[in-house]
């Protein structure tokens, strides 16, 4: 654990604990973060109210239009993004990749996403994040999933869903295996937990935890798929704590409107009201494919273990 | 009776305040609607981004911005964190972002750099005990200057913001040598840290006296709602 520590009059800094990583997506809750390519789309984005931006060269739509090998995104691009912003800014490193990340984190970017939307660099191995000075968001299908992410160091999860399809049933799928596997622990007898880890694969430390507190020990954003307000609220009523929205804002027709109306949605989940209001006139959404009709090849969800 | 404490629950970290209120016995409202704010005694702003909640309090049919001023101005107790302390300030260095302007400071957004340079510390607040307070900055905002009217609870060795390379484009002024973190005007209280972040509750239980101090200053202005 890189903890720097510094002496002064009034007792010890430290930076890049545990605990320090794990705070910052806790002030991100109840928001949107969106995928941005450039420093125009970010200023819009913050405009917005986005509590955060994803700095990318492509949006995962055009990842999978594009195809070839998808990388962490230019230093120059990052670098003009977060200066154009005073919002926290994240950014996409490959899976296993930990030089991209160790990259990524001295351009001083708030967070890190090791994300199955780009190629994975290795896969057998994620990234130790525990080793990082900034928290990682990790993408996940279900609880052992999850819970063996948390337990190399993420401090933020989101469902995977399936990125760049403006199909939300994945998201929706991945939430409720997790929330659902979350609430089936917390009324499970003691005595079943270490065979329930030992199924699911998951630390038994971090099975105990959530059985006891009957939550993830980190933030749980949705992710993958998010095209509307409704999206946005659907996967805030079924239990997530704020959205990941990617292709949806910016390969839509109005993306200020539209990405102004997603943060409402987030935050007014539970208002009908609000949300047909929010809903009214939003132009085009992206076009979108569904994620049914993905080859098993060009699904992303399924990289990473 | 019991306290109820409204946490403003447009954006961030709200389940945090709620659990450190209700662990402190007083009752925790999460608030989304003007109206509600008629039900509680005491208000918090979260930690969470100050130009999102500027967004949706100012984009808001509901009028929400201008019952929370209205709640201010009648001398009810309002706790701001990190981004809440932001929102109440009268002067948000480099910024024309909404805000309530209500509490006679100058404050600078994100002032240590990036997540990188966050820290946690022990600060030491004489106005609650001897013992120092643990403290979590996020990105966290310090307080540049303050009016006369208000108390300064805490500092922060400005050495700190020198040691991270803050990457603020601002010009660091070396004779300064603290920055305020947490202060105090009337009714207001702000805090560039998030104690409910951390197990020690005192400084949500100074909030809470506030709020207790304030609701009996009610009782006794309005002796006609008194139970005789």
């Amino acid at each position: 654990m890189a903890v720097e520590t510094k002496e002064t009059g009034r007792g010890d800094i430290r930076t890049g604990s545990e605990k320090v990583k794990k705070a910052l997506p806790k002030m991100l809750k109840g928001g949107v973060i969106m995928d941005v390519v450039n420093a125009e789309q970010a200023k819009i984005a913050e405009a917005a109210g986005a509590v955060a931006v994803m700095a990318l060269e492509r949006v995962p739509a055009d990842i999978r239009a594009e195809g070839g090998v998808s990388r962490m995104s230019d230093p120059e691009l990052v670098a003009k993004i977060i200066e154009s912003v005073s919002i926290p800014v994240m950014a996409k490193a490959r899976i296993g990749h930990f030089v991209e990340a160790q990259i990524l984190q001295s351009l001083g970017v708030d967070c890190i996403d090791e994300s199955e939307v780009l190629t994975p660099a290795d896969e057998e191995y994620h990234i130790d994040k525990s080793k990082f000075d900034i928290p990682f968001v990790c993408g996940a299908r279900n609880l052992g999933e999850a819970l063996r992410r948390i337990g190399e160091g993420a401090a933020m999860i989101r469902t995977k869903g399936e990125a760049g399809t403006g199909d939300v049933v994945e998201a929706v799928r991945h939430a409720r295996a997790i929330l659902g596997e979350i609430r089936m622990l917390s009324i499970m007898p003691r005595e079943e937990l270490m065979s329930y880890a030992k199924k699911i694969g998951a630390p038994f430390e971090l099975v105990l935890k959530v059985a006891e507190e009957g939550k993830l020990p980190v933030v749980n954003f949705a992710a993958g798929g998010i095209a509307t307000p409704a999206d946005a609220a659907l996967m805030m009523q079924i239990g997530v704590e704020g959205v990941f929205v990617g292709s949806g804002i910016f390969k839509s027709g109005n993306p200020e409107k539209r990405a102004l109306a997603i943060v409402k949605a987030t935050t007014f989940f539970q208002d009908p009201q609000v949300l047909a209001e929010v809903s009214r006139n939003l132009g085009e959404p992206m076009v979108g494919r569904t994620a049914a009709s993905l080859a098993v090849t060009e699904t992303l969800a399924t990289r990473g273990w | 009776m019991a306290s109820t404490i409204g946490i403003l629950s447009l954006q961030g970290d709200v389940a945090e305040h709620c659990r450190a209120i209700e662990e402190l016995g007083a009752r925790a409202l999460q608030i989304k609607y003007s109206k509600q704010i008629d039900e509680v005694d005491g208000l918090i702003i979260p930690g969470g981004e100050s130009t999102t909640i500027a967004k949706l309090t100012a984009d808001n049919p509901d009028l929400i911005f201008d019952r929370i001023r209205a709640f201010i101005d009648l001398g009810k107790p309002v706790y701001g964190t990190c981004m809440g302390s932001i929102f109440l300030a009268k002067e948000i260095e480099g910024s024309a972002q909404g805000r309530l302007a209500a509490m006679d400071i100058k404050v600078r957004r994100n002032a240590f750099g990036p997540q990188r340079y966050s820290f946690e510390t022990d600060l030491d607040i004489p106005l609650l005990g001897s013992q120092p307070v643990p403290a979590v900055f996020i990105r966290g905002p310090v307080i540049l200057s303050a009016g006369i009217n208000v108390t300064v609870m805490a500092h922060v060795d400005a050495n700190v913001g020198k040691i991270t390379k803050t990457s603020n484009p601002v010009e660091i002024d070396e004779s300064v040598t603290s920055y305020i973190v947490m202060a105090r005007q009337k009714n207001l209280l702000v805090s560039s840290f998030h104690p409910e972040l951390t197990d020690d509750l005192r400084v949500h239980a100074y909030f809470l006296k506030m709020v207790e101090e304030s609701k009996s200053a009610f009782t006794t202005a309005q002796p006609q709602f008194a139970i005789v």
